[in-house]
């Protein structure tokens, strides 16, 4: 039985790597409250897998682990760090040139509205072969991100990212593949466009002549020097929430009643939007409300110290609230809902930024019942661990 | 001297490529720091008027550093350039390999300035602080200011360590047009009582179209805010929302700007607003829904206050009413 072995090579490899994770998290001013938090979450984490490998001999349905699993894969060099520290380390995307070539497989767990993990693989390595327990990766899959390097020779990658597939729906064809055509920032309007059209013909010809007819694979043009690759992850993440649907209902009953031109949900620390209101999503209105975002997180920094002579002079509400007017009138009204999301909208309506008190309430209204939402479904999670623990060995 | 239009003359000098032009059309123009690749070389010495709040028009002259230029600077447009400037503001490339030629140059254009205009302040930036390592940079920084200082008699000399990349070129900025505003003791006498009456932690004027610090008072509660940077980051987070709120709103960034910003958190309370023509104010209030309504109210009517004033035409240029006033209407307004 080779199982055991497998495991043991990859609890060494996981020693290994903890100071390497260290080293890139302390790069990025992380307290080390928080850091010893994430180092002893990993630690669990792989205590957790190897006592549930034992049970997986037996092929279980259900997902070992409760935090979905974001995959980063593709050819070296394709930009798959630098997606990663942008979005989730909010990096500037010019300092990314420096990130060094990712040696192995980098773990990040990301403490949100919805705990997740991105595992960040490197370019080189051959997850295909043998040696690699291919339960141990794809397992708890949420998403397979795979990333093509669009100014580049593509059709190596494209090869690859075919054989992936195949190898891997036959054991798990649940698996959502979500191709990021990447650095489409150095590409003409004209060029992207038939690169992607170019990618989408030669991945979806390869994989039908293979027999995997209808592939459940998207496509994405990303870059990280603008909000492509925000909007890209935003849909990647979207598809990973439970209730989606229910949250989609609620934005968008809140935007009709208050006349909000556009509202999106965000998830604050990665600026993703995890739901947004039915209406067509406006690129301007999304780059927008994320800058909205920085800007009060920025000026949030700057005076959020804390001192024992700084004393409030009366009663507010809790959560943070901001609106700001532009020049033409536009309002973008922002509304912080718990401690990970927040509710951007813009507005347009002359009538309805006149009734600021009742877009306050309603919104008010609304972060209740998100809130009951989400208790629900954390309630349904613990249901479902409880009766895991109840009947397993 | 009339006081009502002053217009000063501030004179750009520094090597070719240090990167004279590209602060400008970052702090003056609207561009982007991204955008600034596009510049070329400045021929000869290009002329720009910057109407700066209202009353105060800097005359700039981007002088072209390259050799050639600044040979005929020295000798034959001698009398032309050098006189009646009110400030030189002179840029080092810290990444400059001949720094003593560097000095010898800016040692010339300083004799010709006091030969002309002795009562000009003197600003050096050492610039694209940003490629320097960031252990090295305070020790190099200061090293090159002393070195500067050392080149440089008869002149009190500000220094200010920069980059187009962060927000060290603002508070270099804000440091310049400080001295430049005329009644800049009227304000601030006005701000401060101001700031006492609705008991805010602190109140910065920012001029419009710049975003540049004009001037700020803050309690004794404010000042013991730890990030001193603050004013700068500032400037600069609302400049790059600007830029964005431009570019999604179709407009240029000339034209783009804030009407209000109202933004309420368990630690504090801040209102941005446009003040008088020409400026924003940003306060900072404690939490608390009542008083800061107050707060915002007290503004308000102080804005009013300013506008009648400058009606009638009491004063000069920036509408202040006489010192007296401000308390007047703080009390009516919480009255």
């Amino acid at each position: 039985m080779p199982w055991p072995a497998v495991e043991r090579s990859w609890s060494i490899e996981a020693d290994v790597e903890q100071p390497f994770v260290a080293d890139r998290q302390s790069s990025l001013f992380k307290s080390e409250a928080q850091l010893s938090l994430e180092q002893h979450l990993q630690g669990n984490h792989h205590v957790g897998t190897s006592a549930h490998a034992r049970s997986s001999l037996v092929p279980d349905t259900q997902p070992r682990d409760a935090k979905p699993r974001l995959l980063l894969m593709g050819l070296r060099r394709s930009g798959k760090s630098s997606i990663a520290s942008v979005v989730f380390h909010k990096m500037p995307p010019n300092e990314t040139l420096f990130l060094e070539s990712t040696t192995r497989i980098q773990k990040d767990s990301i403490h949100s509205f919805m705990d997740f993990q991105v595992w960040d693989f490197p370019g080189q390595l051959e997850y295909l072969e043998p040696s690699f327990d291919l339960e141990d990766i794809f397992g708890s899959l949420g998403a397979l991100v795979w990333v093509i390097d669009a100014q580049d020779d593509y059709l190596d990658s494209v090869a690859r990212l075919n054989r992936t597939i195949l190898t891997v729906q036959q054991y798990y064809p649940g698996i959502n593949v979500e191709v990021f055509i990447h650095k489409v920032d150095g590409l003409s309007d004209e060029y992207r466009q038939d690169t992607f059209q170019d990618i989408v013909q030669r991945i979806s010809d390869e994989l039908s002549d293979a027999g995997y007819e209808n592939a459940p694979v998207h496509y994405y043009l990303t870059s990280i020097y603008d909000y492509s690759v925000f909007e890209a992850f935003s849909k990647v993440i979207q598809k990973l929430i439970p209730n989606l649907s229910t949250l989609e209902n609620l934005i968008t009953t809140l935007s009709n009643n208050c006349g909000f031109e556009k509202t999106y949900l965000f998830d604050v620390l990665s600026k993703i939007y995890i739901a947004s209101d039915t209406r067509p999503v406006d690129m301007a209105c999304y780059e927008m409300c994320s800058d909205y975002i920085d800007v009060i997180v920025d000026i949030s920094e700057l005076y959020s110290w804390d001192h024992p002579l700084r004393k409030a002079k009366g009663e507010q509400v809790q959560e943070a609230e901001s609106h700001v007017i532009l020049h033409d009138e536009t309002m973008i009204h922002l509304m912080e809902m718990n401690k990970y999301l927040c509710l951007v909208s813009v507005i347009r309506n002359p009538e309805a930024k006149e009734k600021k008190g009742l877009i306050d309430m309603n919104c008010r209204t609304f972060q209740d019942a998100l809130n009951e939402v989400f208790s629900r479904s954390w309630e349904q999670e613990q249901e479902e661990q409880a009766a895991r623990d109840h009947g397993g060995p | 001297m009339d006081a009502r239009k002053k217009k000063r003359k501030v004179l750009l000098m520094g090597k070719s490529g240090s990167g004279k032009s590209s602060m400008r059309s970052i702090i003056f123009s609207n561009y982007v720091a991204k955008d600034v690749r596009r510049l070329g070389a400045t021929i000869d010495v290009e002329h720009s008027h910057v109407k700066f709040m209202g009353n105060l028009t800097l005359n700039l002259w981007d002088c072209g550093g390259q050799d050639a230029f600044m040979e005929t600077y020295l000798a034959s447009q001698r009398g032309n350039i050098f006189s009646d400037v009110a400030v030189l503001i002179y840029v080092f490339d810290i990444e400059s390999r001949e720094v003593d030629r560097d000095m010898d140059t800016y040692n010339a254009i300083i004799d010709a300035l006091r030969e002309f205009s002795p009562n000009a302040y003197v600003f050096c930036l050492v610039h694209k602080m940003d490629l320097i390592q960031g252990e090295h940079r305070q020790r190099i920084y200061e090293e090159r200011s002393a070195l500067i200082r050392s080149r440089s008699e008869g002149f009190r000399v500000d220094t200010f360590g920069s980059s187009i990349w962060d927000q060290s070129l603002y508070k270099a900025w804000a440091g310049i047009v400080h001295k430049l505003i005329p009644n800049l003791t009227v304000i601030e006498r006005f701000l401060s009582a101001f700031a006492k009456k609705i008991d805010a932690e602190e109140v910065i004027l920012f001029e419009r179209s710049t975003f540049l610090t004009v001037t700020s008072v803050s309690s004794e509660i404010g000042d013991l805010n730890p990030i001193f940077d603050r004013h700068e980051r500032l400037s600069n987070i609302m400049k790059a929302f600007k830029h964005c709120a431009a570019r999604n709103t179709s407009t240029t960034p000339a034209s783009a700007g804030f009407v209000v910003m109202h933004t309420k958190t368990p630690q504090f309370n801040i209102f941005l607003g446009r003040f008088t023509d020409n400026t924003y104010i940003f306060l900072v209030v404690p939490p608390g829904e009542a008083a800061y309504n107050c707060a915002v109210f007290n503004t308000m009517l102080a804005r009013e206050g300013f506008s009648k004033a400058a009606a009638s035409g009491r004063t000069d240029g920036f509408p202040l009413p006489p010192p007296e006033t401000p308390d007047d209407h703080a009390t009516n307004g919480s009255a």
